[in-house]
């Protein structure tokens, strides 16, 4: 195996370095995108077709629309805290590595 | 029933007095900042020092318009579930621009997006079709907010329509002129917090009028308006419709320039990052504690005492304030629902003046040669000039049916702006001809499918069909301005097109310092 010496192929080895981390946020980005995406028009599709489903009463006064819109919020948010603890453990420091 | 006896239109003391409280309070931020603004970064980016929780509430702020903190709770205690329905599909859009869009814009620009897409594609021409974009955008939003301030002032202080709009834009020009971004910011975080702290407060006074038992609220709305408005009521039906809707919102609301803007104010994209998180947990906190406020002013004032005061139901949460606390916690809301239109409008106006002055008359007409004198300058000219503007356009769309701005809001963002964004920063072959096309097909697109919608045909010119059944336009353009851009790309790519993302595929991931 012959190691690549001067300063064309320290650009190669950064650019694919670059390349990787880069691929590696686009591959997390878009499954949680999707994840989101997939989650929320669910949601809306239960409430475009299942009228009644979400209609029914799980306790006196509480529906199983008002429940599911509620997890459909929060899992927004926690899907968000995925992304940024993920970038703040892998990603951030892939990138202090290559600067 | 007879309706509640109500003060709002007849401000006391305590709606005036909070009022001026709020304005004495945002001039000195404005004196303060007014200090400390001395350059183009100061003015559009606040000199790039607002913190991420800060940035958070501006971020939110920005968002929660007078339609969505007034609006939202009057959608719900007027149709129940459905009005919930809006409230999730604001939130959505917030992740999406985290996931896909904060960094990568962050680390190209420095203060618009039109920079983002002319230095990806290196070259000025995009700057013009991005200006044009994010024109139209603040247009529309301006329209909105200004009628919206003369009604909804009108109505909480009894003030004549004309005086409404004329102080809103004379006070947002202060914030504006003298304090740039360091003031419009400040402004929007005081605002949010208010606004919170007002929602917060309902809630709890809502759960101790119930003893403390949460399904108490629902049980009461759904005794006074039948069970079925726990439930999904009419407003989605047709699938391609809901598609629709769902789309708009998704990569509507991720890519409003208004918003993307805030992202230049903080250090770097970590903070940027943070911001966003705080956003989305702000305004999930906001949305799920607003339809709790929705259905208890259902329950206690009743939905046919809302649309008493005003059919779109926009005063529930005034009427549920002024019967929990009496008419100084009216007072506040009223000075709190002002406070919040001159706020959203004075962010709006500082994004359509980054469009005008930095992007088509720095960068465009002067080759970027301006001195940082002349950029301040030509900033505030502008800045002037699109007050003026939405002066004019509020009293001359008085009293008009403006529902279809809102589906024709998010649709074109997402149609002109969301497409383009992300094929710039996920594609290597996007060209500047496809860029171009790209946002050119999305913005006409989606202005023509709305024009032919039953909103404009059947809403407002009384036809009695209309030429496209839907009501939402993204289903179509959206989708379109994608393909049109990957198309034009295609047949237009050189291999200096790849080699350009190459370049600055670094640049993306860790920022520069680019002047």
């Amino acid at each position: 195996m012959t190691v690549e010496t001067g300063f064309a192929a320290m650009a190669r080895r950064d650019d694919a370095a670059v390349r990787d981390v880069a691929r590696r946020r686009t591959k997390v980005s878009l499954i949680l995108a999707a994840l989101l995406i997939a989650i929320y028009l669910g949601f809306v599709f239960l409430a475009a077709f299942a009228k009644t489903l979400l209609a029914t009463p799980l306790s006196d006064g509480i529906s199983l629309a008002l429940v599911v819109a509620a997890l459909v919020i929060v899992a927004a948010w926690v899907l968000a805290w995925v992304y940024v603890s993920w970038a703040r453990r892998h990603h951030d420091a892939a990138c202090d590595r290559l600067s | 029933m007879t309706p509640q006896a109500t003060n709002i239109g007849h401000p006391g003391l305590s709606a005036i007095g909070f009022f001026l409280l709020f304005l004495a309070l945002s001039l000195g931020v404005t004196w303060w900042a007014a200090r400390r603004t001395r350059s183009t970064e100061d003015f559009y980016a606040a000199g790039r020092r607002i913190g991420a929780v800060q940035n958070g509430l501006a971020l939110s702020g920005d968002f929660l318009s007078a339609a969505g903190f007034l609006g939202g709770a009057g959608l719900v205690a007027i149709f129940g579930f459905d009005g919930v329905i809006y409230s999730v599909g604001g939130l959505v859009g917030w992740p999406i621009m985290t996931f896909l869009l904060a960094e990568p814009l962050r680390n190209l620009g420095r203060y618009t997006v039109g920079d983002v897409l002319a230095y990806r594609l290196g070259t000025t021409s995009i700057r013009i079709m991005a200006a044009i974009s994010s024109l139209t955008l603040v247009l529309i939003y301006l329209l909105l907010q200004m009628v919206g301030a003369g009604t909804l002032v009108q109505l909480l202080f009894g003030l004549p329509y004309e005086t409404a709009i004329v102080i809103t834009a004379a006070v947002m020009l202060v914030y504006v002129l003298f304090g740039g971004m360091i003031a419009t910011t400040w402004v929007q975080v005081i605002k949010c917090l208010l606004m919170l702290a007002i929602v917060i407060v309902l809630t709890m006074m809502l759960l101790a009028a119930y003893g403390y038992d949460p399904a108490a609220v629902l049980r009461a709305a759904a005794t006074r308006n039948g069970a079925k408005v726990l439930g999904p009521g009419p407003l989605l039906s047709s699938p391609i419709e809901t598609i629709s809707l769902g789309l708009g919102f998704v990569c509507g609301i991720s890519s409003l320039p208004h918003v993307l803007m805030r992202f230049y104010t903080v250090p770097d994209a970590v903070t940027a990052r943070r911001s966003l998180l705080y956003a989305t947990g702000f305004l999930a906190i906001f949305f799920l504690l607003i339809t709790y406020i929705g259905f208890g002013a259902m329950a206690l004032v009743g939905t046919d005492a809302i649309r008493a005061v005003d059919r779109g139901g926009n005063m529930a949460l005034p009427l549920l304030a002024e019967l929990m606390g009496g008419n100084s916690f009216l007072g506040f809301v009223s000075a709190v629902a002002f406070a919040t239109i001159l706020a959203v409008v004075s962010g709006l106006v500082i994004t359509g003046t980054a469009a005008l002055s930095h992007d088509l008359w720095v960068n465009v007409l002067r080759g970027g040669k301006a001195s940082g004198r002349e950029q301040l300058v030509v900033a505030r000219v502008g800045a002037v000039f699109l007050a003026i503007i939405a002066m004019l356009l509020g009293i001359a769309f008085r009293g008009q049916n403006l529902v279809y701005l809102v589906a024709l809001a998010t649709a074109v963002a997402a149609s002109a702006n969301f497409p383009v964004f992300v094929l710039a920063l996920f594609w290597k072959r996007l060209t500047v001809a496809g860029a171009n096309w790209g946002m050119l097909t999305g913005l006409f697109g989606s202005l023509l499918i709305l024009y032919l919608s039953p909103l404009v045909q059947v809403d407002i010119l009384h036809h009695a069909t209309a030429v496209i059944g839907l009501r939402n336009p993204a289903i179509i353009s959206c989708p379109l301005a994608f393909a049109v851009a990957i198309l034009v790309s295609l047949a237009t790519y050189r291999r200096r097109d790849g080699e350009r993302y190459a370049c600055i595929q670094k640049q993306m991931l860790l920022g520069s310092h680019q002047a």
